[in-house]
């Protein structure tokens, strides 16, 4: 593998990212699945790198799930859209920071299709009025928060209490990243780094210390397809294109995964919980399953944060073997308690996977 | 004032200076590299007939010699300009301007570069080759043959229309010699290679000159090449370095996986940027496919846009030693004729 | 192993490191003319049996060379050895030839004797 051919590529994708003042576009599934993900981006761009975001209780879903399973029409998640524009330039800012990577790649599609036929944007604008009275400028700058993560990599690289790096061998900790579909296989332009090397996560994890795993299926889809997941039977689909990729990154033996996309990480930690149940198999190698890890959380790992602050806790594959690579001490009888000291009742033990 | 100013000195070039000097006119070589013959300095064997590439170099410089012709090397065109008597000023790169009647573009096609493939990793995976690389490879060739990363191989596979019929590559267009080419190196690799199962991956193949079926059934059937009908989507690495390539059988309709120790991309023929150059500085017409446009397709396809200002070989688009010397002499012919009616 | 009311479906792709080669490699030793195959499809238009069964014996001798040796058990019983496709071959590949070849070697497999 020659690195230097890949950053020849990484430089023809880069795209301007804004420095300061983002409207916070929050993602369904993070804020459910990985609910201190979001709260600890927050934390990340107010404490330690002063920025100013605006966290907007008025914000909404996008609708691209519904969008994406068929429910909901093109027209109503542009007015959707439309209205968290509005919401931006009502807060009197002009960029947005999208949690979500299916609702950067719909704000993404939406404000092509507006360049490419203004009658619709036009059309849109009079659907917002009529439903709320409101009224919107164009955003200046669209980035998906990994973008913003990627751009103050080095800022939070120099802040670091721990690195990438297994402390019982002194390696770099081999790290799988997976880029959530709709972040640049749409637009290859729109996503740091294009779309065949990404390099948003490549870029945090070699900034923070962490070796890249580049495996052949790096670029499969993790298989969460929307509609192919919500109809319980068709979710073979969905499990199977995950498992796909584990088998191909099994090899490697990384010691966590990090996804930009709720979904993706969502799907890559959950299914390895119904794979070992299904069939028995696990895909690292002492029958824990991998780590997946949200890129806020590796953030906070790296900056010293609690992992139970981070919410590691919430995680279906457990988190501990990889702190203890990492060096980070945590309190085991802390993991479930709550955040006035109470203890939470325990989660089931899965039959195969351990914890 | 020179009777013919040539740019370039490939087959093309050296070819209708040739010929033009035994019809009795002046011409001058203007040629960018060191050396005249082009590309196929870095060409190891032609096809169909698997001669070495040097017998066809040393004949021209032969010929060349005997002609005493002139030639600039380590020169190129800067501008080609049409004077107000239907002369010729041609600019270089060096303190010499040059005054010719008519000029001949013979200046040849560049490779298409293959990391514009993104998905195909070339530069980023070691064992990912072009078809010119291969060429370079086996020329040089001193001993057992190695894969880039030192293994002898077992598995290799040849990509056809790499820049080629391909739109996201900005080439819509055929490069028409890249099927038998991998034909061709496919088999050599066999022969030297013995053990090795060989793939193509192929979206038609086109068979189009003498010698090309011939060739394609030996390699079927003498050398058990197998053809797959399927464009590769994406290359991937495998922890042992070797090669994971997606592709749907398309004969079969379900997709593919192939492991493979080495990967030759068919890079596709390209306009060369000095094109672009000649299409500003005079008024050129040039085809959707970017090469120059040949006044009639039919019968005049040595002439451009601009009286006086002919072509020859690859200028015009993809074409084999043998369709490019054969434009050459027409080019002559063409000049000739141009010549003593003004 | 529990039931989700779903299960992982199996890869479609083929995997050519995983291809069984009894067959077609047996084919072949007795048969070269049949690497020749271009997949015209001239053999399946004029066949009797493809004209009123599923048989495709452009299809068949695809399979045969990804290892589908299962499938090929099924059809090539349909073959109804008239020998028109023998006729129409553009390459010359003795398809009669090749058709008996499938089910010697189907027999020798079975026997596990290749």
């Amino acid at each position: 593998m020659n690195t230097e051919a890949k950053k020849q590529i990484w430089s023809s994708y880069q795209k301007e990212i804004a420095d300061n003042n983002y409207y916070y576009a929050r993602s369904c599934i993070r804020q459910n699945f990985f609910p201190a993900s979001e709260v600890t981006f927050l934390r990340i761009l107010r404490e330690e790198l002063n920025k100013n975001i605006f966290d907007d209780p008025n914000h909404t879903t996008c609708t691209g799930i519904g969008y994406h399973s068929d429910i909901v029409p093109f027209d109503t998640i542009q007015t959707v859209v439309a209205r968290h524009f509005a919401l931006m330039t009502e807060a009197g800012l002009e960029n947005v920071a999208i949690s979500c990577v299916t609702s950067f790649g719909m704000y993404t599609e939406i404000l092509d299709l507006w360049h490419h036929f203004p009658e619709q944007l036009e059309k849109i604008r009079e659907y917002l009025y009529k439903a709320t009275k409101r009224e919107f400028n164009i955003p200046k700058n669209i980035a998906h928060t990994s973008d913003i993560i990627y751009k103050f990599r080095n800022e939070i690289a120099e802040k670091a209490k721990h690195k990438l790096i297994n402390v019982q061998t002194g390696e770099p900790l081999n790290v799988v990243e997976h880029i959530g579909c709709h972040y640049a296989k749409m637009f290859p332009t729109k996503g740091v780094g294009g779309a065949e090397f990404p390099q948003v996560l490549s870029g945090m994890i070699e900034s923070w210390g962490g070796n890249v795993v580049d495996y052949p299926e790096r670029r499969h889809c993790c298989g969460f397809g929307f509609r192919n997941y919500l109809v319980q039977a068709n979710r073979g689909y969905s499990v199977s294109n995950t498992k796909k990729k584990l088998e191909s990154m099994k090899p490697y033996k990384p010691d966590f995964i990090v996804a930009n996309c709720p979904g993706c990480a969502m799907f890559m930690d959950k299914w390895q919980y119904t794979l070992a149940e299904m069939e028995g198999v696990t895909y690292d190698e002492f029958g824990y399953g991998i780590p997946v890890l949200t890129y806020e959380e590796m953030a906070g790992l790296v900056l010293g944060y609690n992992p139970w602050d981070l919410g590691l806790q919430m995680h279906q594959v457990q988190c501990e073997p990889l702190l203890d690579k990492l060096g980070i001490k945590y309190d085991p009888k802390a993991k479930y308690l709550d955040k006035n000291g109470n203890q939470m009742p325990l989660p089931e033990k899965p039959s195969c996977l351990k914890v | 004032m020179i009777d013919v100013l040539i740019i370039g000195g490939g087959i093309a070039g050296i070819e209708t200076a040739c010929s033009l000097q035994d019809l009795g006119y002046e011409t001058v070589i203007v040629e960018k590299e060191r050396t005249i013959g082009g590309h196929l300095n870095n060409w190891d064997t032609l096809f169909p007939t698997h001669r070495p590439a040097s017998e066809v170099l040393e004949y021209y410089t032969e010929e060349t010699r005997k002609r005493a012709l002139t030639i600039y090397l380590n020169t190129y065109v800067t501008s080609i300009i049409k004077l107000d008597d239907g002369t010729f000023e041609v600019n270089t790169s060096r303190d010499v301007i040059f005054h010719s009647k008519t000029v001949v573009i013979a200046s040849g096609y560049s490779l298409f570069n293959a990391e514009r493939k993104e998905e195909y990793g070339y530069k980023i995976y070691d064992n990912v080759l072009t078809s010119a690389d291969l060429e370079k490879k086996l020329k040089t060739l001193n001993g057992e043959f190695k894969t880039p990363t030192d293994k002898v191989p077992e598995k290799i596979a040849f990509i056809h229309c790499v820049g080629s019929r391909d739109e996201k590559s900005g080439n819509h267009y055929c490069s028409k010699l890249c099927c038998v080419t991998a034909v061709k190196q496919a088999i050599h690799m066999k022969q030297i290679c013995p053990q090795a199962d060989i793939f193509c991956c192929y979206m038609d193949l086109r068979m189009y000159g003498p010698g090309f079926e011939e060739m394609y059934r030996e390699a079927q059937e003498k050398y058990h090449i197998q053809f797959i009908r399927g464009r590769l989507s994406e290359v991937g690495e495998n922890a042992d370095g070797t090669l994971q390539l997606k592709v749907e059988d398309t004969l079969a309709a379900r997709p593919s996986k192939i492991k493979v120790d080495m990967l030759v991309l068919m890079v596709g023929m390209e306009s060369p940027q000095s094109t672009a150059l000649f299409k500003e500085t005079c008024g050129l017409q040039c085809a959707p496919n970017r090469f120059i446009q040949p006044n009639d397709h039919h019968i005049g396809s040595n002439k451009t846009n601009i009286d006086g200002l002919f072509t020859a070989g690859t200028s015009i688009g993809p074409m084999s030693i043998f369709d490019t010397i054969n434009h050459a002499k027409a080019s002559a012919i063409t000049i000739k004729n141009y010549l003593s009616r003004n | 192993m529990r039931n989700f009311g779903f299960t992982t479906t199996k890869s479609r792709t083929i995997d050519y490191e995983k291809i069984d080669t009894r067959l077609i490699s047996y084919i072949l030793q007795n048969e070269p003319s049949f690497n020749a195959c271009l997949s015209c499809g001239s053999c399946t238009a004029i066949c009797s049996a493809g004209n009123l069964t599923s048989f495709n014996i452009r299809k068949l001798s695809l399979q045969i060379r990804l290892g589908d040796i299962e499938n090929t058990k099924l059809e090539i019983d349909k073959c109804m050895l008239c020998g028109k496709c023998l006729l129409e071959c553009p390459r010359g590949i003795n398809t009669r030839n090749v058709i008996m070849l499938i089910k010697k070697g189907l027999n020798i497999i079975d026997k596990n004797e290749i």
